[in-house]
């Protein structure tokens, strides 16, 4: 007969194990993804890749210079648009909102759009900007970008400005300063780390996002800077590239995928490296 | 520190209303406009929902008036070539590959934050709760890639020993029962559940974490094994937060586009099966959107965005009030 005792401790020592083996489960698949990346991406390296065009299907050679700049003038576009909007409307959050009804309901909001599937954000930007346009265009892909940015944004400068005391602000204005300099001069200043945390996180994730690029910004197969037309971006052409036939395509998918990972782990680091220096000093 | 926000907060707003008076007219207007730019865009971010949900509705309504609502939902037929469409073949492969998705994480990411929380040397707890959060900043494109060219040749070889022994079990066989091929709703639960397990993760690590030590402590003293303390000790006080990260994850799965449209093989054939090959909303709108010549073919589409758009927001929504204050920051993307 076995005692309620060793039971519970058979039942213990199972459950650690499935729990260490979850673990385990979680830690391969990452493993697993980054090593195929690392191997194949820098297989598929070439110098190329940074000065020459996508080839035409089925042409030999290798090119993704016009996809680099292209993802490039999206994030710009993103950045342009969705950094002053993030900052302004988590700014009013935090400086004015503070705990009204009406700041609530704007938080709410923005935490459901904060993990909104980006093809919808895609299929939005599709029916206000590309279907009255007439056609896909390099400026709606960045507008696609910049919504997907706001969310991350807004959250975090509202909880960095949350953070600094309210002794700071009291300060200033025993000063005479205005409320407006007050935030631009000191509470900004106070939580610049942390903003600029936000702002590279939101980066990292878009710069990623393929989904919305689909009805937006398209791709081009050639070298386009134009804004109101189609242009290259990384993403669709992994993901074009990835369902062809041809080996040179699959390689520079790999190529490519290799260099948005590495991008994005960078973005990463920095931001956490930022947010490390902010913690220690508050 | 909140209180002492608050507090600040009721003595500011009279102290700042006075200081604009005093202050100069230039002073004044550039105080007015930057409150009320701030407010602008806060109002901005405020009606993206609504926008999102009435551009869409807008843009689906030619589909909306030659379907329906209920034909359009339980219509079986998707022909591009006749122009009759339907969504029930995506609605059900969006809620099977979500539904495997979340068979899969939820136990996984139980036990992660398990293992983070309370089994792990307190040295292992950082790198291991990074290395997790780490499979959040994997563009779903990437998943993709890597399912179709990497992760399904391996997983066609897994398929016959499936066939074999899940397949045999009789009631559920015929869910395993079908060719290796690799690609199909299996693997796209498969890589879905990969890919919203640090999301799930991340938010039971962190209730987990901050449940008052003395509560486990007790328990702990009591003679509690680590099992017993987390299920009836942290899951019981978690639970809320718990269901609304579980629900975070599901948004997300459903939502989930790229990496489904590399591995779910996009059939529109409803198949019993779980090894054939599927389609869900997202998948479909990915694959036809460039394709879609004429307006109610894309209006079709943009319909089965607003389909999806419905089913999401309801989770979402839910997920956002049960976690309320409790996951924020946790929710952060990393």
């Amino acid at each position: 007969m076995i005692s309620l005792y060793a039971r519970r401790r058979a039942v213990n020592v199972l459950a650690s194990s499935l729990m260490f083996l979850a673990t385990a489960i979680g830690l391969f698949f990452l493993a697993w993804i980054l090593w195929t990346t690392l191997r194949l991406g820098i297989h598929a390296m070439h110098w190329d890749l940074f000065v020459k065009d996508t080839p035409a299907p089925g042409a030999d050679g290798y090119g993704l210079r016009n996809a680099f700049v292209g993802s490039l003038i999206l994030m710009v576009i993103a950045l342009v648009i969705g950094v002053p909007v993030g900052l302004m409307a988590g700014t009013w959050l935090a400086e004015y909102g503070g705990r009204s009804r009406s700041a609530a309901l704007v938080r709410f909001v923005n935490d459901i759009m904060l993990s909104a599937p980006s093809i919808e954000i895609g299929l939005f930007t599709y029916a206000i900007l590309v279907a009255p346009m007439g056609h896909f265009s390099a400026l709606s892909g960045g507008v696609a970008l910049a919504i997907l940015m706001i969310p991350i944004i807004v959250r975090t400068t509202d909880e960095m400005l949350r953070l600094v005391a309210g002794e700071m602000r009291e300060a200033a204005i025993a000063l005479g300063a205005p409320m407006w300099q007050v935030v631009t001069r000191i509470t900004w200043k106070a939580a610049r780390a942390g903003i600029l945390t936000g702002i590279l996180i939101a980066l990292a994730r878009i710069s990623g996002e393929t989904a919305p690029l689909l009805f937006t910004a398209l791709n081009n197969q050639f070298y386009s800077t134009d804004l109101k037309h189609p242009i290259a971006n990384l993403p669709v052409v992994i993901f074009q590239f990835a369902m062809s036939p041809y080996d040179n395509w699959q390689q520079m998918a790999w190529a490519a995928a290799f260099i948005a990972i590495t991008f994005i782990l960078v973005l990463n680091v920095c931001s956490r490296l930022l947010l490390k220096g902010t913690v220690k000093r508050s | 520190m909140e209180r002492t926000r608050a507090a600040a907060d009721r003595d500011l707003k009279p102290a700042a209303e006075e200081n604009r008076s005093a202050g100069g007219a230039r002073a004044l207007s550039a105080d007015f406009l930057f409150r009320y730019v701030a407010l602008a865009m806060a109002l901005l971010v405020g009606a993206t929902l609504v926008a999102v949900v009435v551009a869409i509705a807008y843009d689906s309504w030619p589909a909306i008036k030659v379907f329906g609502v209920w034909g359009f939902l339980k219509g079986r037929t998707w022909d591009p070539v006749s122009e009759h469409f339907g969504a029930f073949p995506f609605i059900v492969g969006t809620l099977v590959s979500s539904t495997i998705a979340m068979v899969l994480a939820v136990p996984l990411s139980f036990g992660i934050a398990v293992f983070i929380s309370e089994l792990a040397p307190s040295w292992m707890r950082q790198p291991v709760s990074s290395a997790i959060e780490m499979l959040a900043s994997v563009p779903s494109i990437v998943y993709g890639l890597w399912g179709l060219l990497v992760f399904a040749p391996q997983f066609a070889n897994v398929e016959p020993w499936i066939n074999d022994h899940l397949g045999a079990i009789p009631g559920i066989g015929v869910l395993f029962q079908g060719p290796p091929m690799g690609i199909g709703m299996l693997a796209a639960g498969i890589v879905l559940a990969i890919m919203i397990l640090p999301y799930i993760t991340a938010i039971m690590r962190d209730v987990f974490v901050a449940t008052p030590v003395r509560l486990k402590e007790s328990a702990y003293a009591m003679g509690a094994t680590t099992w017993e303390v987390a299920r009836k000790i942290l899951l019981p006080y978690t639970r809320t937060a718990v269901t609304g990260g579980i629900f975070l994850g599901l948004g997300r799965a459903l939502g989930e586009t790229m990496a489904v449209t590399f591995v779910i093989g996009n059939s529109d054939n409803l198949s019993a099966s779980l090894l054939m090959p599927g389609a869900s909303i997202p998948s479909v709108i990915a694959n036809e959107f460039t394709e879609a010549t004429t307006k109610l073919y894309v209006s079709s589409l943009i319909y089965l965005g607003l389909v999806l758009i419905g089913i999401t927001l309801i989770v979402q929504g839910l997920a956002v009030l049960l976690l309320g204050t409790v996951g924020r920051g946790a929710r952060a993307p990393s």
